[in-house]
């Protein structure tokens, strides 16, 4: 019974009504009412689907939640991850009592401060110093509490000389400095954060975290909401990893974060042909495979950064005497060309098999997901097939040290020999 | 592990859970934000003048230039003042009243819809805003009652008719601004709360405290229609502006058994206000 319990969740679910509020809604409450006035319960807590966006919905009700459990130690920080529509935003909004759960209670332990969404009550037309005192006290501060707190805030978001302006002439990253500063230095036992690794440049990124890092050090618990798993890795010990609106797993964070990347990165990485008609190819050429081979011990571990990789194509060749060279341009997912290469041309046989082998090294892709597009080409002209997206496959950050997570710039990310030397 | 009876052991501070009690209006959470409440008030006053160079003595010059138009439309023109009294006092003091009133019930019957993006963000007491709205009307009413004091004082002390007979009653007036400003609060309480999922009311409310206006004494003197008496007693506004003419002016009509009515009217309208408040504002976000 060492451990001290701050938050403790049972049976949460949330239910939420699909479509628009409208004369089928009354006559849904009317219903509700009735049962609940004779005793019975809410007829519609029992139905409602599971929440699958890619479907059209079927009925009227959808759940957002479906009974979720669990516990947060003091002290400690919980990062919950799962894709867009998991359900994370709406347990934030329950924890932090925006609203309330359709069945289940949460109990806490403290004072929970959010930061769902940093400016919250910012009114424009008042001064920073204003806001400031205003946005402190929706955060749940006392006037005191913020008047002793005022210079670290003004330091902290760097906007001393304007803070007797009001905020609507601020720059949009002042603003958000301001009000960052401002809900970084509320001191409650719970701080729920999501995604403020979105705002700000990397200077001020590397405050924020800092800050968190304090905050979980004081002996304070935090729950960490982001997309960023080397984030969440690095400062969350344990995770809770949402799926439709469900538990799927929940533990120490690294054994989490498995799960989740080998659940829902969909890689294109092998692929087989055993019945030519599916495979790709037309009267020349006929692939029977495609493979990515990386380098890591472990075949499910993810591709990093480091991970060096090997692709390699089999095909059949259909006419005779052809010279054939292959070509390979890899493209990030939003479209750009990374780097294109080609084989030498040779001339191939009838019926035979060949196999292209590409090495990629370790140390040259930067994280991002990445599309292959192979052509053989003939006689180095005339393009005689074209396969798009051959591979798709994505490229995870490394463990970095320090406190920066955002976006490592530039297309490729190789390591140079770069050093600093003493004279 | 930590057994399930160990577990009850412990002391949760707070419990988010689908129920709660629906009437109980946890005093000591609101007092835990009450720089929050003051805060909120400063706010409403100060952005009112922001960037105006008259600033706050435009608070004055509304209430000024209405009385004006009434003194000149229902007084001169329509003749539906009380003679017996000045007619500029006679307007000022109900365009005054009158114009609290309306504000309390236009804010606070918004309170939901106009913070959905606060609310749906953070968690304070909700209550908390339409009781700031209630303060901060009640110091612009106050900046304004100095204003008619001055002009009160002034037929006061002048020689020449028509006088003004106040009275002891005037001692009455804090327990008159409780009545409004319960009434206007409880009222929007409820509004706020029904108009969440159904907007139909927003209509009702925008024209029906225009058409309340014509049903209070605040352009007409009781006394002159006698015969509607009792049809206008049952608004329990009437028997405040009555009271406030009476004890002020010397003319109008002091019925304590019309302010009994009206206080046991405003206190039902409250308490099921709150009522109703405290059950939407758990789940509101849902539905606005």
């Amino acid at each position: 019974m060492s451990k001290n319990i701050v938050i403790k969740a049972e049976n949460i679910s949330k239910q939420y009504r699909l479509g628009q509020v409208g004369t089928g809604t009354l006559s849904h409450d009317l219903k509700r009412w009735w049962a609940l006035a004779r005793g019975k319960e809410d007829p519609y807590l029992k139905i409602g689907e599971e929440n699958d966006r890619t479907k059209k919905a079927v009925g009227d009700y959808a759940w957002a939640l479906k009974d979720i459990n669990f516990e947060v130690a003091q002290g400690d920080t919980l990062g919950i991850i799962g894709k867009n529509g998991a359900g994370k935003s709406t347990l934030l909004k329950l924890l932090s009592r925006v609203t309330s759960p359709s069945t289940g209670t949460i109990k806490v332990k403290g004072r929970i401060a959010s930061l769902l969404e940093v400016g919250t009550g910012f009114h424009p037309e008042l001064t920073g110093r204003e806001n400031i005192f205003l946005n402190g006290a929706i955060l749940g501060m006392s006037k005191k509490e913020i008047a002793s707190k005022f210079d670290e805030i003004v330091d902290f978001s760097g906007v001393e000389m304007y803070i007797d302006t009001p905020v609507k002439r601020y720059s949009s990253g002042m603003y958000v400095r301001l009000a960052f500063g401002v809900a970084a230095h509320l001191e409650p036992e719970i701080l729920i954060v999501d995604e403020v690794l979105a705002v700000g440049d990397a200077e001020f990124q590397k405050k924020c975290l800092g800050k968190m890092g304090d905050v979980a050090s004081d002996g304070r618990t935090i729950i960490f909401v982001s997309h960023n798993m080397q984030a969440v890795q690095s400062l969350c010990k344990s995770a809770l990893y949402l799926k439709a609106g469900q538990v799927v797993d929940s533990g120490r964070t690294d054994k989490v974060i498995n799960n989740y990347l080998s659940r829902e990165v969909k890689n294109k990485m092998h692929s087989q042909w055993d019945n030519s008609e599916d495979a790709p190819g037309n009267e020349h050429i006929r692939l029977l495979g495609a493979e990515i081979i990386s380098d890591l011990p472990n075949i499910i571990d993810p591709i990093t950064v480091k991970t060096k990789l090997r692709m390699k194509f089999e095909f059949i060749n259909f006419t005779d005497n052809t010279n054939i060279n292959l070509s390979l341009s890899l493209y990030t997912v939003t479209g750009n060309c990374i780097f294109n290469v080609g084989t030498a041309s040779k001339p191939l046989r009838k019926g035979e098999k060949y196999y292209g082998e590409l090495e990629i090294p370790g140390n040259f892709l930067n994280d991002d997901i990445y599309t292959v597009q192979l052509l053989f080409v003939k006689d180095l002209s005339t393009v005689i097939l074209n396969i798009e997206d051959i591979f798709v496959f994505e490229v995870f950050d490394e463990q970095r040290a320090g406190n920066w997570f955002g976006k490592w710039q530039g297309a490729v990310r190789p390591s140079f020999k770069f050093s600093l030397n003493n004279e | 592990m930590i057994t399930d009876t160990a577990s009850e052991n412990i002391h949760w501070d707070t419990v988010i859970g689908p129920k709660k009690s629906n009437l109980s209006l946890n005093l000591k959470e609101i007092w835990r934000y009450r720089d929050l409440l003051m805060l909120f008030v400063k706010k409403d006053i100060i952005t009112v003048y922001k960037q105006t160079i008259l600033g706050p003595i435009w608070f004055l010059l509304q209430p000024i230039f209405t009385t004006l138009t009434y003194v000149i439309i229902f007084g001169r023109i329509g003749g539906m003042a009380d003679n017996t009294v000045p007619s500029i006092l006679f307007f000022m003091g109900s365009v005054t009243l009158w114009n609290y009133f309306s504000d309390t019930l236009n804010i606070t019957s918004k309170t939901f819809s106009d913070n959905a993006s606060v609310f749906g963000k953070v968690y304070f007491p909700r209550i908390i805003l339409p009781l700031s709205k209630v303060i901060s009307g009640l110091i612009k009413f106050l900046i304004q009652f100095i204003l008619f004091f001055v002009i009160w004082l002034f037929f006061l002390i002048k020689k020449t008719p028509p006088h003004i007979h106040p009275n002891m009653y005037i001692l009455i007036f804090p327990f008159l601004l409780i009545i409004m400003s319960a009434l206007g609060l409880g009222l929007g309480l409820f509004i706020t709360s029904m108009t969440t999922k159904y907007r139909d009311l927003t209509f009702l409310v925008s024209f029906g405290v225009q058409l309340m206006m014509f049903a209070t004494p605040v352009i007409y003197p009781v006394n002159k229609h006698l015969q509607y008496k009792f049809w206008l007693f049952l608004n329990p506004l009437t028997s405040v502006f009555e009271a406030f003419k009476y004890s002020f002016l010397g003319s109008g009509i002091l019925d304590f058994g019309w302010l009994l009515y009206s206080c046991i009217f405003t206190s039902v309208v409250l308490i099921f206000g709150i009522f109703v408040f405290n059950k939407v504002e758990r789940r509101f976000i849902d539905t606005v």
